[in-house]
């Protein structure tokens, strides 16, 4: 995704990036970027909470007038929960990832990109 | 410097923290302005540090090579071409939307697609919409509520108040990359052609 608003922004295109995964985003670096600190998946609000979701895109909207500079992020004032369970577990062998169907569906995923780019079909 | 950071940028109240310009070492700006905001009130803890995580969590799964996540020193900036009320906007997504059947299902076929940049009518109803997705917690939340990670109603409300010109016809979907110069070398292109071909002036980048 932050690859793709790069291409985006050095071709004069302005862009908003929203995003829950702070490191990967500025690791990569983009223009502008308002971190949202909720689980993957929630990258622009709080599920079925018009309000808040309005409060996020207006940080962006924010951003697209005022930022004068790449690598402008902005971390919405919000936490996702009282405890940090999420943090903590995510990614660990307490929690995987993926697991069951969602696993064999990456897998399977995995081989069909590899066969369609066999084909010359990517 | 965090104040006056702020009064430059004259933003809502409901930000904590911001980190401007600058190439690699805009991290430890990050740090020094959150630290800040918390003597303001709101305890936050520290943010996943999703690349370290997932390289030990990978590594531990037997995976014998990290994945590299892309790095640039430098990012490109455009500013805004014109006022957002003028402006066109579109979504760009990775969040793998797809258009459930005219009964209602999900359209399984559509489950199965991998690979290239795809369009959708921006006007899709939003109960047609779903998220494909499965890259993302799913302890912690769901997938149902689309406008959390692919703000459409949210974005059509902002232009009936005025804030945004305008929907771009289509909004453009990018599936997860399994190769970084895929992604930089053919879909981002792609992307830009049809934002170009709708005469897009913002695009609003959403993950899951």
């Amino acid at each position: 995704m932050s690859l793709v608003a790069r291409h985006l922004e050095a071709n004069g295109i302005p862009t908003v990036m929203f995003g829950t995964a702070k490191d990967i985003v500025e690791h990569c670096g983009v223009a502008r970027f308002v971190f949202l600190d909720f689980p993957l998946g929630n990258s622009c609000g709080r599920s079925f909470d018009a309000d808040h979701q309005h409060q996020t895109l207006e940080l962006g909207m924010h951003l697209l007038e005022n930022a004068t500079a790449p690598r402008t992020t902005v971390q919405a004032n919000d936490i996702w929960s009282d405890d940090d369970d999420w943090k903590r577990l995510i990614f660990t062998d307490d929690q995987p990832f993926l697991s069951g169907e969602a696993l064999e569906n990456w897998m399977a995923a995995k081989q069909r990109y590899r066969d369609k780019k066999a084909a010359g079909e990517l | 410097m965090l104040s006056a950071e702020l009064r430059c940028l004259d933003l809502p109240s409901v930000f904590s923290g911001i980190s401007l310009g600058g190439p690699a070492d805009s991290t430890a700006v990050v740090q020094v302005a959150t630290v800040e905001i918390t003597k303001l009130g709101g305890a936050m803890s520290a943010p996943v540090r999703y690349i370290d995580r997932t390289r030990d969590y990978y590594l531990g799964q037997g995976y014998d090579k990290p994945y590299e996540w892309a790095h640039h020193d430098d990012a490109p900036f455009t500013p805004l071409i014109k006022p957002l009320a003028e402006s066109r906007v579109a979504i760009v997504s990775t969040s793998d939307i797809a258009i459930k059947k005219p009964n209602g299902d999900r359209d399984r076929d559509n489950d199965f697609a991998v690979g290239n940049v795809y369009s959708l009518p921006s006007d899709t109803p939003i109960d047609l919409l779903y998220s494909r997705q499965e890259h993302y917690d799913q302890h912690a939340t769901t997938l149902d509520d689309v406008n959390a990670y692919y703000p459409v109603s949210r974005l059509g409300e902002l232009v009936e108040r005025g804030r945004i010109g305008e929907l771009a016809p289509r909004f453009h979907g990018v599936y997860t990359g399994y190769s970084k110069r895929k992604t930089a070398e053919v879909d981002a292109p792609e992307v830009l052609r049809r934002c170009i071909e709708d005469e897009v002036d913002v695009a609003v980048m959403t993950p899951v």
